[in-house]
């Protein structure tokens, strides 16, 4: 059932709220297939539709109308608490403003997610040390968000989405709130856990970012635009002017 | 996640706000040491109602002579004489819930040592009635029966007339004092009794044969008791039944007709203690009511503060869910949470409690009662009270749409 050609599939997802007495569309039957192992980059406008499709693939949000296929199997139907448990098991987050717990050390995010996976204490500890090591944050496990940078922060953040060895990583403009060096810190980061296997979904409104990704899907008025493959940038350091101050790996 | 998980998520967010924590609990800690505090204060007071009673003495019945009536003015029990010696002999003998009775004749008089003078009671009695106010002799002994027949001019002073004729230092058995300048040796010191329930010192009295006191204290009638019968009864359950006995053998040796009144009245005195303990509970039992509207008002505290803390923390709670927390799980760290602030409001409640409790009860001179049970009783409602008013909150957190709730600034 793990089809590794289809790993996220929107079958003619419409999704509508409604405010107050208007309608809203935010997504008109889009489908759309996404492989185990692909780098890509989901563009468009604000009110594009794209936060919504983020969300509705996140299993945040369900279709309206419409089916969506996550592993080969069919979530669109699913209550709260199963819906909890996918994103647990299966979708590791990484949002703009990092989104970590305030007054909360680095390790004790990162081992949020096994907390609620139902991962034993010892077990949980190693798992998110190894995280943090491989973002290179190893020496900072005891750090709270306010002693870190946006740049430390967003790894933290992506520690937190790997440590369960999720099949897919959801960054909703994970770069938003960095400078570009720290940017492409980030983007270097995601292109290697790409690599490593891991199906990473970018959601971003720069076009700059995008060239990092091996497929760009645009998306205007809650359908898709246009949707290409093309050869990712490599994101390395030489291509931004080195900061004068700046978190080190 | 267990329970320990959920617990140490919920400790760890409190220990995040230490001061708001400690001021949310405050309500529940005041509810609860004014529970235990309430508590013991009443038992306590009851406990010294009950002292004061049982040292007036156990299952003890008072028989006052009659009232006259002259031109339609009642002059009060006591007033006349109605009760004979003979009336004392038969309720000794035929009532069987009356163990045993002894008159006290009454008056007051200076009595006068070598170095001082003072005014007390004197009160002419039989030994019997120290066995039904059970009052022991301090030292020395008490006098006898032969005493009594043989008219012995011997006393028994009370502790405070021996502090106020003697001083502190000086041994009064054997010595002389007179009383109406008749010369009476020491034979005892009663054992201090202290107050009666109604302030008066039991120790400020001293004792003498009854015939002793008829024939040099004070006279009269010889065939009339001129003051109260002091009966007590088998027990605590037999006082009521004593009392109907007495009364109808009094009324049956004074030839009273059906409907007349009585011409005697007889007091019972455990009657008097049940109906003050009563009273005391009564209060105890208001004083509780207002403890634990004052325990709910701090639920409602919580309430507030879990409430707010939800609407502030809704950004965590949508991370949480975000990355697989279940609804149940941000129920149950906001339930425990609140469970966690009531409780150890209760236990401080408790610590504070018994510390103002131990205080009044030192600065009043009352024994201190704190019953277990009433301990336990206060930590759980504390955490009923938790519960209770956390659970709202708590369903709140759980029913967060994470979309908004990582939207919420």
């Amino acid at each position: 059932m793990a089809d590794r050609q289809h790993l996220l599939e929107l079958r003619s997802v419409s999704k509508v709220y409604r405010l107050g007495d208007v309608e809203v569309h935010a997504l008109r039957d889009v489908s759309l297939t996404i492989t185990a192992g692909e780098f890509v980059a989901i563009m468009g406008a604000s009110g594009s539709g794209k936060s919504t499709m983020m969300n509705v693939l996140g299993c945040l949000d369900r279709p309206t109308t419409g089916q969506y296929l996550l592993d080969g199997r069919d979530v669109s139907q699913l209550d709260r608490n199963q819906l909890a448990e996918i994103r647990n098991r299966t979708i590791g987050f990484v949002f703009q403003n990092f989104n970590l717990l305030s007054r909360t050390s680095a390790i004790e995010n990162v081992e949020l997610p096994l907390l609620y996976g139902g991962v034993a204490g010892s077990e949980r500890h190693r798992r998110a040390r190894e995280a943090l090591d491989h973002v290179g944050l190893g020496d900072r496990i005891d750090h709270h968000s306010n002693q870190m940078s946006g740049g430390q922060q967003q790894r933290v953040a992506v520690a937190r989405a790997i440590v369960s060895q999720p099949r897919v990583i959801l960054a909703d403009e994970p770069t938003g709130n960095l400078d570009s060096h720290t940017s492409v810190e980030i983007l270097a980061l995601l292109q290697e856990l790409g690599r490593g296997g891991m199906t990473v979904v970018l959601v971003t409104h720069e076009p700059d970012i995008a060239t990092f990704a091996s497929r760009i899907v645009v998306m205007r008025d809650g359908r898709v635009l246009s949707d290409h493959r093309q050869q990712p940038q490599a994101a390395r350091l030489e291509l931004v002017a080195a900061p004068e101050t700046g978190a080190q790996p | 996640m267990t329970p320990i998980q959920t617990l140490r998520v919920a400790l760890r967010a409190l220990m995040r706000n230490k001061a708001r924590s400690f001021l949310t609990t405050l309500g529940v800690i005041i509810g609860v040491a004014a529970v235990i505090a309430m508590v013991a204060i009443g038992e306590g007071a009851k406990a010294r109602v009950s002292d004061a009673f049982a040292s007036m003495g156990t299952n003890l019945l008072i028989l006052l002579p009659g009232s006259s009536s002259r031109g339609g003015a009642f002059g009060g029990f006591g007033s006349m004489p109605t009760l004979t010696w003979d009336d004392l002999k038969a309720i000794r003998n035929e009532v069987p819930t009356v163990r045993t009775a002894a008159a006290a004749l009454q008056t007051a008089a200076q009595i006068v040592s070598e170095e001082q003078n003072w005014s007390t009671s004197i009160t002419g009695t039989t030994p019997e009635y120290f066995d039904v106010r059970s009052w022991q002799v301090g030292h020395g002994t008490l006098f006898n029966q032969s005493d009594v027949d043989n008219s012995a001019k011997v006393v028994l002073l009370g502790q405070t007339v021996v502090d106020k004729l003697f001083g502190p230092n000086v041994e009064p058995i054997g010595r002389s004092v007179r009383i109406k300048n008749v010369p009476f040796e020491v034979v005892g010191v009663m054992a201090r009794k202290g107050q009666s329930p109604m302030g008066q010192d039991f120790d400020d009295s001293c004792f003498v044969p009854q015939s002793t006191f008829m024939s040099e204290i004070r006279g009269g009638l010889q065939k009339y008791i001129g003051g109260a019968v002091f009966i007590g009864a088998t027990s605590t359950d037999a006082t009521a039944r004593a009392q109907a006995q007495i009364s109808a053998l009094l009324r049956d040796r004074h030839h009273l007709q059906q409907g007349s009144d009585d011409d005697f009245s007889i007091r019972n005195l455990t009657e008097v203690a049940q109906a003050q303990e009563q009273g005391t509970s009564t209060l105890t039992t208001l004083l509780l009511a207002i403890a634990a509207v004052s325990l709910v008002v701090g639920g409602i505290g919580i309430m507030n503060i879990m409430l707010v803390s939800v609407t502030e923390r809704t950004r965590e709670i949508g991370i949480r869910m975000a990355i697989g927390g279940k609804p149940r799980n941000i129920l149950a760290q906001f339930l425990v949470e609140a469970l966690v602030l009531s409780v150890a409001g209760g236990l401080i409640g408790v610590a504070l409690g018994v510390g103002v409790a131990r205080y009044l009860s030192s600065s009043f001179g009352w024994p201190l009662l704190i019953q277990p049970d009433i301990v336990v009783i206060a930590v759980s409602f504390s955490a009923v009270v938790g519960v209770v008013f956390g659970l709202y909150p708590a369903w709140k957190a759980s029913r967060l749409d994470p979309i908004e709730a990582l939207r919420y600034e």
